[in-house]
């Protein structure tokens, strides 16, 4: 309540009233979504991101993975910007390749997870009953594992490498989203346009598609955003254990757990890979936050 | 409330059923038999394989499988380790403490951090204070717990050589592994006592007790903080859940004995009975941990009915 209220009075001070022409839903969170600082900057950071991974040949001229035994544990230097690692690689070229590969793992996690989650969320929110019943008792079990536990029993199932990690980490997080698909199904699906559309005898698809999952979408989309950071961190963890990419691939997560044997010598080996992965999923959340903060219905002003 | 009690704990029991039938499933989703990893690299003839499966049960129909392992856990027998051929129970008892420790000593941390940073930011809501606090909660949130462990280690071992980085016993080798993750776990709790203690501040009864005339202290400590806190109860049990998980990543890094430690090493070493025992062990802790927080919820908030 108070947020809400804070934040007129603040707005209020600064801005200058909200037109009153009527905008859609999409369109006015839009517009919030631009007036926030914070998701402004996680955009261009992500944007910054997504460029450095689609043209990492480009950006550097070393090779990722190629040794190169006389470089090795160089600090960094004009020559090796952030040091060379046990190997001799050029760890900035390793980042920079690294950044296909976490957002990678961030996108593919997360469309398992929406594919399974949403689906199970529609079928739960949408029919109840029994299918709610069985689907919501399938999503307690998942969650009875804490944490990180149910990827990690994944993992140990399909063995350990980069694309088995997605998949583990993927349906790790779908019963996240099976939740808040189903709460918002149940909020419109008693709606008088789902209603109309039954009466004028559309199949049960074409509502589930569409009708019911375009006026979920707000909180599915916040969901999936904050999920990409979630996935990335999820995935990035997996590969640190020893239980994702396997070496030589440039993954950060693998990369600070090669370099922490290294501390004492070479802190540059785990501290820039480390920097990189905080940037990116502080990027996202900063995005996942800002719409959020758009979307929410309640910080909407009527 | 004993009734209550009663039946959260049955309405738990399909669950955690559930929850044994997939962990005994694992075992036989796993490429490879069980049988051959046993006997490790020794050249293992067909009839010593076969032998092992006749005594690990192996050769019996999956349900029948199922119920002799059930039977065996009712009454503590989670099976022997393939590396080790100890029972698993004993590896597991041994190796808890560890965990707890420093499971409690993060949540310590991590509830008091979040809930003055959260309370913080909300009285100093829209300034710099409050700006600074989020900031901090965000990275906080954006940070993977590996690293987060490995930043303290290089600050506080490596660098200035306060704590020891590795090893467990005594309080000097608990404190890093529990603040990498208690700092994380606050920071998710400070961000949702802010917006709830937003919430509480701005509803009609703060108001009466402001216009009565109480100290902003007193509102705010006796009258907004009791009900701020109130939703923060629920997520207290789904942090657990993650400091738990997290445990295996500060377990590794530190080399602590502990669950976590254990739960990554028997994934490596293809050890699936320990790795079946503890997701089991681990997933009926956070369940009970689950129904505790409900419990202690309802205790809390006399608005919810207890039956």
């Amino acid at each position: 309540m108070t947020n809400r209220t804070l934040a007129q009075q603040t707005d209020a001070g600064k801005a200058p009233p909200t037109p009153l022409r009527s905008r859609s839903l999409w369109g006015d969170s839009l517009y919030r979504l631009t007036r926030n600082p914070g998701a402004g900057v996680g955009l261009i950071l992500l944007v910054l991101l997504i460029l450095a991974a689609i043209f990492a040949p480009q950006i550097t001229r070393f090779d990722p993975v190629l040794l190169a035994p006389r470089d090795r544990l160089q600090p960094p230097s004009l020559e090796y910007w952030f040091g060379t690692d046990m190997f001799g690689r050029d760890i900035f070229t390793r980042v920079v390749f690294g950044t296909r590969i976490s957002l990678l793992v961030g996108v593919v996690s997360v469309v398992i997870a929406t594919l399974l989650g949403v689906s199970m969320g529609l079928i739960a929110g949408y029919f109840g009953g029994l299918a709610d019943a069985l689907v919501m008792r399938a999503v307690d079990v998942m969650l009875a594992f804490p944490g990180i536990l149910l990827a990690l029993v994944i993992v140990a199932v399909l063995g350990p490498d980069l694309l088995n990690a997605m998949i583990a980490v993927g349906i790790s997080a779908a019963p996240t989203y099976a939740r808040v698909t189903r709460g918002a199904v149940l909020q419109i699906k008693s709606s008088l346009f789902i209603e109309a559309a039954t009466v004028i005898g559309a199949s049960t698809w074409r509502i589930m598609l569409r009708h019911l999952l375009p006026n979920i979408l707000g909180p599915i989309v916040v969901v999936v955003t904050l999920g990409v950071a979630g996935a990335i961190i999820a995935g990035a963890s997996l590969s640190f254990l020893g239980l994702g990419a396997r070496p030589p691939t440039p993954e950060w997560g693998l990369m600070l757990s090669e370099g922490r044997n290294f501390l004492r010598q070479a802190w540059w080996i785990s501290t820039f890979p480390g920097l990189a992965i905080m940037a990116t999923v502080l990027a996202i959340n900063l995005v996942g936050d800002g719409l959020r903060d758009a979307l929410d219905p309640r910080m909407r002003k009527s | 409330m004993l009734r209550y009690i009663g039946n959260r704990l049955l309405a738990s029991i399909p669950t955690v059923l559930l929850v044994t039938v997939l962990v005994f499933l694992i075992l036989h989703l796993i490429p490879g038999d069980p049988a051959e990893i046993f006997l490790g690299d020794s050249r293992s003839t067909p009839e010593m394989l076969a032998q092992v499966r006749t005594e690990m049960g192996l050769d019996r129909p999956l349900h029948i499988q199922y119920l002799s392992y059930m039977g065996g856990v009712l009454q503590g027998d989670f099976g022997r380790s393939l590396n080790t051929n100890r029972p698993v129970l004993d590896e597991i008892v041994g190796r808890f403490p560890a965990t707890l420790e420093l499971t409690l000593a993060a949540m310590l941390i991590g509830t008091v951090l979040g809930t003055v940073l959260g309370i913080v930011s909300a009285l100093f809501h829209n300034t710099w204070i409050d700006s600074a606090a989020m900031a901090l909660a965000l990275l906080g949130v954006s940070m993977p717990i590996f690293w987060m462990s490995l930043l303290l280690i290089f600050v506080f071992s490596v660098w200035l050589n306060w704590f020891p980085a590795i090893g467990e016993g005594g309080l000097e080798r608990l404190v890093l592994p529990a603040f990498a993750l208690g700092l994380i776990s606050s920071s998710t709790l400070a961000r949702l006592v802010r917006s709830s203690m937003l919430e509480v501040l701005g509803q009609d009864f703060v108001r009466t007790a402001r216009a009565k005339g109480l100290t902003e202290r007193v509102v705010v400590l006796r009258h907004a903080l009791k009900n701020a806190l109130i939703p923060t109860i629920t997520v207290l049990g789904l942090q657990f859940g993650q400091l738990l998980g997290g445990a295996v990543i500060t377990e590794t890094i530190f080399a602590r004995r502990g669950l976590g430690r254990l739960y990554v090493e028997s994934i490596l070493n293809k050890d699936f009975t320990m790795v079946q025992a503890l997701t089991l062990f681990l997933a009926i802790a956070y369940v009970l941990i689950n129904l505790l927080v409900d419990v202690a919820y309802a205790a809390v908030d006399p608005r919810i009915a207890y039956d």
